[in-house]
């Protein structure tokens, strides 16, 4: 291994995320012009994706708040598709959590799907990293992507305005959905979360405020575990 | 959407609050300790146990056609998990779905 200084981490973060552009941009445009069409503004889908960066869970709350969800029942169902990332803060702890409180809470807002993998697979490869080379490769990770999920989200906002309904974007969630899930089916396991939570959810389909999608979704993750372990083997 | 726009910024700071509460959690707040298997297991299904629930109506029932079964939208949200499956390729799979789309919509409409 060479010897490498915090600044040529940050460096080699910054470039071991520029495929993951490809991927990040795509997606905030696709927010952008959703959110728009869905009739938020350009201040509060900024706000959005400024405050939450988080795709997935952005694009569930925008579509419960336009099925007029009651706003506890979009919280609850939107930061569940985030939980996953409580996962993340534990499994980066061991190699981040001797930082400075104030270093570790800007970990914390930069931790998404991206960061999170690059950062892990790298801290593991390498374990003689001292933690300030750690958090330069991390953060050299979202001085990229970070301002990219922005900017893009921005242009989307924007073009957003401009797309006649005749694209038929209200499909643009759904399919974005399912090509995020397909990919991640990997085991029975998933397998069996996914089917239960999507017979659960045209089931109860009829409940009020939303409730039928987190019985579905609690269920539908107690079976995922439950196969996984009967299965005697843990998903990649 | 009916939301106005309190509503909507007090979803937009509370899923910011939220998200960062979930993100800080063991790095900022728990410290490093090992946590149980179970627990492990069950947030590794979240995504997988939330997203498809929240997207199934919308496919078989879209707002657009009113709730009526369109299958335009039905065929290329088949395209789309075929591809998302064959290809693991979120991209891939989103093009080829919307491409499906406009095609059927094209064809049928």
């Amino acid at each position: 291994m060479t010897r490498s200084n915090p600044k040529s981490l940050a460096l080699r973060g910054f470039y071991d995320g520029t495929p993951f552009v490809l991927v990040v941009v795509p997606f905030a445009l696709l927010f952008g012009v959703v959110a728009t069409e869905a009739g938020l503004n350009v201040a509060e889908t900024m706000g959005m994706s400024i405050l939450v960066i988080a795709g997935a869970a952005q694009f569930a709350a925008l579509q419960q708040m336009v099925a007029d969800t009651p706003l506890v029942m979009i919280l609850i169902t939107a930061l569940a598709v985030n939980l996953r990332m409580a996962m993340y803060s534990a499994s980066l702890t061991p190699w981040l959590g001797k930082a400075p409180l104030w270093k570790r809470a800007v970990a914390a807002y930069l931790m998404v799907d991206q960061s999170y993998m690059l950062g892990h697979a790298k801290f593991e490869r390498e374990p003689d990293l001292t933690l300030s080379q750690r958090l330069s490769y991390y953060f050299g990770i979202m001085t990229l992507i970070a301002p990219v999920w922005y900017a893009a989200s921005y242009v989307g906002a924007l073009a957003g305005k401009a797309i006649p309904p005749e694209f038929a974007l209200d499909f643009a969630v759904p399919i974005t959905f399912l090509a995020m899930i397909a990919p991640m089916v990997k085991s029975l396991a998933h397998l069996a979360a996914a089917v239960t939570s999507v017979v659960l959810a045209l089931l109860f389909a009829g409940l009020p405020y939303g409730t039928g999608l987190l019985v579905a979704a609690a269920c539908a993750m107690a079976v995922g575990a439950g196969v996984e372990v009967a299965m005697g083997r843990r998903a990649p | 959407m009916s939301m106005s726009s309190v509503e909507i910024w007090t979803v937009i700071v509370g899923l910011g609050i939220g998200t960062f509460l979930i993100r800080f959690s063991f790095l900022g707040l728990v410290g490093d300790r090992p946590l149980p298997a179970w627990l492990l297991r069950v947030l590794r299904y979240t995504p997988v146990a939330v997203l498809p629930g929240l997207v199934a109506p919308l496919v078989l029932w879209p707002q657009a056609t009113d709730g009526v079964t369109d299958p335009a939208r039905l065929v290329a949200a088949v395209a789309t998990v075929v591809l998302g499956v064959a290809t693991r390729n979120t991209l891939i799979a989103i093009i080829g779905g919307a491409l499906t789309l406009y095609a059927m919509l094209w064809l049928v409409g």
